[in-house]
């Protein structure tokens, strides 16, 4: 399973963790939806280190799709609640 | 609906919303070997785009780190008009430099923490500029090989492939050039105001008048704390520093030592022609002086001069 995260690039990450990942990235959906910033800060935290620790970093000329992409490690609860619907973020 | 997004996550709806992006960009090319062209002179262009705003960025730094020297030169002039007034035992002055003074270490601390963000949007465009490279080049070999390997049939899946991949690069590198583009923007406002601030004389020479609006009032107030503890710390210098001043006063030492600094500076800023006239030919040039008409000035400092040499 490939992951990216904004700004960083790309990890390649076993399937095993999958739920691990899921589990906090329901937290990090529910700090959202809460409109809870520490909670969201802390969730993005937890999901970037975890991608960062399991994962391996793909090479850099890789052409390949991401299966699941994550907010850059300073984004705001603002951002990311913008980037899920895509208003305008995403320019081109 | 909610439900179903919610079981998605952050994750995979911020992939569909890249992924939809490339789709729609996908959809609108006829010949797929014109995608493969059109997508590479974009990636091109977004390549310029990067590396311009790499430069913007380190820019707005070079003019942040200018205004932070400006701010420190005259945060030190502050003090020292400061340490001037408590000398002549003018408090109210020292005071008034010494809320200025505060006021520009505000800013000074503010644009502190604006520098550091901005070196570090621009090491993050630095990154995803190199990165970005690096995907562009992957995708021209790719890009030559589709069109020479594969028939227009076999070639849609491999361009499609090679189309989304880049896409959602584009779509990360697109989004990190925003990101320092509206960080630029804040700063470059500040900066303005800082710059207006500057101008407007606020942080000026104590010396200079009053200021009378809210602004330095609250200024003023939030800095007063940070007033009363460096008056009393330049007190202290003060009285640390008196007695020895009394003692040179007496043999003339203090007076003797600020014209010999004076000159060094004069003879290494402008040369020896422009020196004023050497102690030796002190002697033969005061029947000169006193043809001319003597300044009111100087006359007391005549015998003073006189007891020194």
């Amino acid at each position: 399973m490939i992951v990216r995260i904004l700004g960083e690039g790309q990890f390649d990450i076993d399937d095993a963790a999958t739920s691990e990942l899921n589990r906090l990235d329901t937290e990090l959906e529910a700090a959202v939806n809460r409109n809870d910033e520490a909670a969201f800060t802390a969730a993005l935290q937890g999901l970037l280190d975890q991608v960062r620790a399991l994962g391996s970093q793909l090479p850099v000329d890789t052409l390949e799709e991401s299966d699941l992409i994550l907010p850059p490690q300073d984004a705001s609860m603002d951002e990311v609640r913008r980037m899920l619907t895509d208003e305008g973020l995403i320019p081109g | 609906m909610k439900g179903t997004a919610a079981r998605m996550g952050v994750m995979k709806r911020v992939q569909l919303v890249f992924k939809a992006k490339a789709n729609k960009a996908l959809d609108k090319m006829e010949d797929p070997r014109e995608t493969l062209d059109y997508s590479y002179q974009r990636q091109l262009e977004l390549l310029t785009k990067v590396r311009r705003g790499v430069a913007d960025v380190a820019t707005s730094r070079k003019r942040v780190e200018l205004q932070m020297n400006q701010l420190q030169q005259q945060a030190n002039k502050l003090e020292d008009q400061a340490r001037k007034a408590l000398g002549m035992g003018r408090e109210d002055l020292a005071r008034a430099a010494l809320e200025r003074k505060a006021s520009a270490q505000a800013q000074l601390n503010d644009l502190q923490v604006q520098y550091a963000q901005l070196q570090a949007e621009e090491e993050k465009l630095t990154v995803a500029s190199q990165r970005l490279q690096a995907k562009v080049d992957a995708f021209r070999t790719r890009k030559e090989t589709i069109k020479a390997t594969y028939t227009a049939a076999e070639a849609q899946t491999r361009i499609n492939e090679a189309f989304t991949g880049i896409s959602e690069e584009m779509g990360d590198v697109g989004m990190a050039i925003q990101r320092a583009e509206d960080k630029t923007a804040q700063m470059q406002a500040r900066a303005g105001a800082i710059d207006e601030l500057m101008a407007s004389g606020a942080l000026d020479d104590a010396v200079g008048g009053q200021r009378d609006d809210i602004q330095s009032e609250l200024d003023m107030m939030s800095a007063s704390s940070d007033v009363e503890r460096e008056l009393s710390r330049l007190k202290g210098e003060i009285t640390a520093g008196a007695p020895k001043q009394l003692e040179g006063g007496a043999n003339g030492n203090s007076q003797a030592a600020p014209p010999t600094s004076q000159s060094q500076g004069q003879g290494q800023g402008q040369g020896v022609q422009y020196a004023p006239p050497p102690p030796e030919q002190g002697q033969g040039a005061q029947p000169t002086q006193q043809a001319q008409p003597v300044p009111a000035s100087d006359l007391p400092a005549e015998p003073q001069d006189r007891e020194g040499s």
